[in-house]
């Protein structure tokens, strides 16, 4: 079959899987999980044969696997739409394939399948003592539908199947968020991740009306041409200052800013802790985050337009080269001051995909991808080596029937030896992600954006990502060391156990990619190493560019920093917590003080939205619009309009109709009656009263004739 | 089936009215056999109206299945109807909305020979709005839809129904009484109802107009701007347009569901189809004119009905005032499109109707079906107030699943429906008025907020304990009610070509 069919295939399966699961098979636990991974498992397979027809494509950067079809009829054209794997497509859809397989099969002993269900388990709650599951076939079902939003996202030839795919994930992350919506924080984190991502959303739809407008298509390639991109960056935009490009990128990077959690609007990602955890690790590695990432990775050309290697950068460039460099600080600081496992994990993706911004943001295109997929693998490890971890721990803690936190580091240590599997995998994500030297990925990918941000003299960017990663090795070290290493601190910790293999076969897959993803990528002119693996990645990532992106040359001064950084960092982290003992408060409290609990609230980033954003907003909802503008003024000037023609209408009764023209009317009627009346007396019927009369009446007459007038 | 070919429109439009006469002769207590008669009855229109849809041709442009009667001949009025592009989707709305909501009337237990009744006749007079062209019949049609509405709302409405029907007919009527007068002013101008006629001679119209004999002339500025304003003023209440809305909310509260889903879903509808059909061909100076105006009422009415819908308690409240929100982009596509006329942006004018249009049938499609669920959970709790509510998912599995889906739709989540109308007119009006397509972006972000909280109020949180021995679950007669409706957001979501293509030959006709 052609490669280009393959690949419009590779997302229907999971969709399939979805529909099949809600429609015939959310009674059985077994069946559903059986079409969610199997339907993964194809879309997989799909994925690994395109991407490996698609190495074999000679310079598959100008002939992608590619084809379309009209979609939208407008005007007197139509909108495409259609799949594109170019070189960025297909490592992304490898990686996104291989995690997402990953934690579909882990998500069955993560539910612990094969258990009975406990009758005590309500569903909207995590299983109180290992039942399964209440609602294990809806976690398939919605599993099965984030990963159809993502590699939709990833095939896609154009933005705006793209933004179905992100939209599509961003419900799934509401959903799955919220997995346990009885809880109070999980149903306010699942609000959160979805209201945060959909501010960035709503601007990248502007931008993507913006960018269609002007350029009449939302394809890639038909963007990417070089003449379209010099047209967008030569021409100014509605905003001043800033070239049509320019602005479309900004905003397009608005939506990287929610979806990639960078500052400001990084505050529902450790929220977004309370799914369970195959979801934190779908959302922090295989899928949401890393859309963002490919999102400005894919828009490199319209962001980078009008921009040559060694000028400065341009303004677009250089805010998302400062948000994403002070979103790699800042969040890394956060991190080091975290008790619960999956939080400080949180946190350092956050950091992480700074880095990746930033990159971007300088121009080292390949780096951030490379990072990009390095980060995946070691992330995804993290995150299920972490889910492994509380397993373990909520495991004991039913067995010693101790009431304590699983997920705070606090009550863990010492489990190297109850969950020796989780340990050593657990390690190596830990190293991958602290950057250490030579033999892990992240040290290969983290070194490659260092190098480039210092050979192109962007100074404060290399200072503020050399800090973040010393940090990065800080709190790494104290997770490694709080959670396996010493002795147990609680009962819990000491009875734990080892996972399940459906479990732990996925954590070992991935630490073999969080080690050796890297040597795909080692620079050609790196001592000793260097040139003996070809720097493949750059090779083959650079190709997805028009002109092929010079690699970057070795130089001893940000590789020291970042081996330093890495192992100095590591090295702290161990020696201080150490020998943390159970109930001691932690050893940085004392020495930094106030600004300890300054970055234990997060800067206090919640609040401050709180008060400045989500209550006004909700005040000028409910009071304002629905209460005072609609209810009162415009119900006001209505009723006010009744009102007035009632007045009118009793002003005419009661004046006009009722005296005058009832008044006359009833005066004709009234006065006949009244003469009627009033004659009355002379109808009485007697023969002999008008004989009177007439006689009278005779007398009259003659008496007149007679004697007044003679 | 000769005679069924050539009178397709006649027989959509007059079958609902012959079988609410029908209904009328049945005996009272033969509750079960009025139902179903006009359950069965109301098929048949949409099956003619499928028929329709399948044999119009979207590559021949104006009105089609034409048929001209005489009618009224002294004033130049004549029975006459047919179907472009932009009425062949209302047509299959309604035919298709109208089955369904009698399918959710099985709750109505009083008088259900009157209701069955009105709600055939409701039909006819919605579907004499689409497929009139001749503006006596059109006004007459529109005050048809007018009066069983009022019935419906006034006795099987919920507690605050004379209120609610009462402020509902004075509004609609204050619009009728200037749409007759422009109606009016137009025949006499042009000595023709008929608006193909109109078209032609409106423009090339010179000579000032006297009324009746009387020692007053007017002249044609004069008569057209009347006659603008008084449609403008019928059509923006119907639709409506911020700051005309106030009606919407409680006639929509208060009505009983089927009446909601048939007011949100249809009779919106016909302001913005009075736009489209009367206001745009007929005035294209004045509307240019005034799209600004125009355009900035509905980005207005795109942010406060969404903050409005976020700020209730009460949850058939907040999807009604989502009907302000949703019929707003409705309307700045048609500002945008009335400012565009005839310059460089027409390509994108062009979009943006086709967005505004679609929005117009997917709004249709959403609105009724939210309305429809919020029915659903109001027949078994007596309740609409969201904070009474919660954790309503584990008792009504399959109810949730269907709300979330139609919430989404509504919401314009990209694959479902509403996402490519809004994404269209978003399109189409960003060049444009580009102020007024970023500030509508926020009334986008608050459509989150609210579906996030009536979606959250009933379904997330802990149970309220007073349901936990309810049966909630939406039962099979519901759930095909809802089907189509859903089938549709789906179909549209994915492939929108089937639908869109009809639209845009239309559009492109009438506006490009």
């Amino acid at each position: 079959m052609r490669p280009e069919i393959l690949s419009w295939l590779i997302p229907l399966p999971p969709i399939l899987s979805f529909f099949l699961i809600v429609l015939f098979a959310h009674r059985s636990n077994r069946l559903s999980h059986t079409i969610a991974v199997g339907a993964m498992l194809i879309s997989w397979a799909l994925a690994m044969s395109v991407f490996i027809l698609a190495l074999s494509v000679e310079r598959l950067g100008e002939h992608p696997l590619a084809s379309s079809i009209a979609w939208l009829p407008t005007a007197g054209t139509a909108l495409h739409i259609g799949v594109l794997i170019d070189p960025l497509g297909a490592v992304t859809l490898f990686f996104v394939a291989w995690t997402c397989l990953a934690i579909f099969v882990y998500s069955v002993g993560y539910h612990n399948f094969g258990s009975p269900r406990d009758n005590e388990d309500v569903p909207g709650l995590p299983p109180r003592a290992g039942g399964i599951e209440p609602m294990y076939a809806r976690f398939f079902a919605f599993i099965s539908l984030f990963a159809f939003g993502m590699l939709t996202l990833v095939v896609s030839d154009n933005l705006l199947t793209l933004f179905i795919g992100w939209e599509i994930m961003g419900l799934c992350s509401y959903l799955l968020i919220g997995f346990w919506y009885a809880k109070e924080s999980a149903r306010k984190a699942m609000v959160k991740a979805f209201m945060t991502t959909r501010v960035g959303d709503v601007f990248m739809l502007l931008g993507l009306a913006y960018l269609y407008s002007v350029t009449g298509t939302l394809s890639y390639r038909a963007i990417f041409s070089g003449p379209v991109l010099e047209r967008l960056a030569a021409s100014p935009s509605v905003v001043a200052g800033l070239s049509i490009a320019g602005l479309i990128g900004l905003l397009l990077f608005l939506g990287t800013v929610g979806k990639s959690a960078q500052w400001p609007l990084h505050v529902w990602l450790p929220d977004a802790m309370e799914g369970p955890t195959p979801v934190s690790a779908m959302i922090h590695a295989a899928t949401m985050v890393s859309a963002g990432v490919y999102l400005i990775l894919r828009f490199f050309p319209l962001i980078t337009a009008g921009w040559y290697e060694g000028q400065a950068l341009t303004p677009t460039m250089w805010v998302i080269a400062a948000i994403g460099a002070f979103t790699a600080l800042f969040a890394a600081t956060i991190a080091v001051t975290q008790n619960d496992i999956k939080r400080v994990l949180a946190y350092s993706t956050i950091s992480q995909l700074g880095y990746m911004v930033a990159a971007v943001g300088i121009g080292a295109f390949v780096a951030a991808a490379f990072h990009l997929i390095t980060h995946a693998f070691f992330k995804a490890l993290l995150f299920l080596g972490s889910g492994s971890v509380i397993h373990g721990v909520e495991h004991g803690a039913h067995a010693t029937h101790e009431h304590i936190d699983a997920n705070d580091m606090r009550n863990m240590g010492g489990l190297r030896r109850k969950m020796p599997i989780t340990f050593w995998a657990f390690v190596a994500g830990g190293l991958a992600l602290s950057g250490f030297p030579l033999v892990t990925a992240g040290f290969w990918s983290k070194d490659e954006i260092l190098g480039h941000a210092y050979e192109t003299g962007q100074v404060w960017v290399f200072g503020a990502l050399v800090l973040a990663a010393l940090l990065t090795a800080l709190y790494t070290g104290r997770q490694i060391t709080l959670t396996f290493l010493g002795g147990p601190r609680s009962s819990a910790a000491e009875h734990a156990r080892e996972s399940v293999p459906t479990m732990t076969i996925p954590l070992v897959i991935l630490a073999v990619f969080a080690v050796g993803a890297g040597w795909l990528g080692i620079a050609d002119d790196f001592p000793v190493l260097g040139g003996v693996l070809p720097n493949w990645f750059h090779a083959f990532v650079g190709g997805t560019l028009l002109e092929e992106p010079a690699a970057t040359h070795f130089n001893a001064v940000p590789v020291l920093a970042s081996v330093l950084a890495a192992l100095g960092g590591l090295f702290l982290g161990w020696l201080v917590y150490r020998r943390v003992r159970a109930e001691q408060a932690d050893p940085l409290v004392g020495p930094l003080g106030p600004v300890y609990t300054l970055l234990q609230r997060k800067y206090y980033f919640d609040e401050l939205y709180s008060f400045a954003f989500v209550r006004p907003a909700y005040w000028f909802a409910e009071t304002f619009t629905s209460r005072w503008l609609d209810r009162v003024v415009i119900d006001g000037i209505l009723h006010g309009i009744g009102r007035f023609a009632l007045r009118v209408g009793s002003f005419l009764r009661n004046v006009i109709d009722l005296p005058i023209i009832n008044g006359s009317g009833d005066m004709v009627g009234e006065g006949v009656k009244r003469g009627g009346r009033g004659l009355r007396w002379i109808q009485t019927g007697r023969v002999q009263f008008y004989l009177v009369v007439g006689l009278l009446f005779a007398g009259l007459v003659l008496s007149y004739t007679l004697a007044i007038r003679p | 089936m000769e005679f069924v070919a050539s009178h397709l429109l006649t027989l959509i439009l007059f079958l609902p009215a012959l079988t609410a006469i029908v209904i009328l002769f049945l005996p009272r207590a033969r509750v079960g056999l009025i139902r179903g008669v006009a359950f069965a009855a109301s098929l048949v229109p949409l099956g003619l109206s499928i028929w329709l849809w399948l044999a119009y041709d979207a590559a021949h442009s104006g009105y089609q299945f034409v048929e001209q009667a005489d009618w009224y001949r002294a004033v130049g009025s004549s029975y006459h109807l047919g179907v472009d592009g932009l009425s062949v989707p209302m047509v299959l709305l309604t035919t298709l909305l109208t089955p369904l909501a009698l399918l959710i009337s099985w709750s109505i237990a009083e008088n259900v020979r009157s209701y069955m009744a009105l709600f055939l006749m409701l039909e006819t007079g919605m579907l004499g709005v689409f497929l009139t062209i001749d503006l006596l019949l059109f006004f007459v049609f529109w005050e048809i839809g007018l009066i069983p509405m009022y019935f419906l709302i006034n006795q099987w409405g919920s507690a605050n129904r004379e209120y609610a029907s009462f402020k509902f007919l004075i509004y609609t009527m204050a619009g009728s009484l200037g749409l007759l007068l422009a109606i009016q002013l137009i025949g006499v101008a042009s000595r023709t109802f008929d608006l193909q006629e109109i078209s032609v001679l409106w423009s090339g119209l010179r000579e000032p107009l006297t009324l009746l004999g009387l020692p007053i002339t007017l002249s044609v500025g004069t008569v057209k701007a009347i006659a603008f304003w008084a449609f403008v003023i019928a059509f923006a209440i119907k639709v409506p347009i911020w700051p005309f809305h106030t009606w919407l909310p409680d006639a929509h509260t208060e009505a009983p569901t089927a009446g909601s889903m048939i007011l949100a879903g249809v009779l919106l509808k016909l302001g913005a189809y009075g736009f489209l059909r009367l206001v745009l061909p007929l005035y294209p100076v004045e509307a240019k004119t005034y799209a600004g105006a125009l355009g900035l009422l509905a980005v207005l009415a795109i942010i406060f009905g969404a903050f409005a819908a976020w700020g209730q308690e009460d949850f058939k409240r907040l999807v009604a005032y989502s009907s302000v929100n949703h019929m707003g982009f409705v309307v700045l596509g048609i500002a945008a499109a009335a400012y565009a006329r005839g310059t460089l942006a027409a390509p994108d004018a062009v979009i943006a109707l086709n967005g505004a249009v679609l929005q117009m049938f997917n709004h249709g499609l959403s609105a009724a079906g939210m309305f429809l669920l919020v029915g659903v959970i109001y027949d078994r709790t007596h309740t609409r107030d969201l904070r009474s509510f919660g954790g309503l998912f584990p008792l009504a599995p399959v109810y949730g699943g269907i709300l979330i889906f139609t919430s989404m739709a509504s919401l314009g989540l990209p694959g479902l429906n509403g996402f490519v109308s809004e994404f269209l007119v978003v399109r189409g009006v960003w060049p444009i008025f580009t102020v007024y397509t970023a500030l509508a972006m926020i009334g986008l972000l608050v459509t989150g907020a609210y579906i996030m909280r009536g979606v959250g109020m009933v379904l997330h949180g802990p149970l309220n304990p007073k349901w936990a021995d309810h049966s909630l679950e939406i039962n099979r007669r519901e759930i095909a009610a809802i089907g189509p409706l859903m089938a549709l957001m789906l179909w549209i979501g994915v492939w929108p070509a089937w639908i869109l293509g009809v639209i845009n030959k239309t559009v492109l006709h009438l506006f490009g």
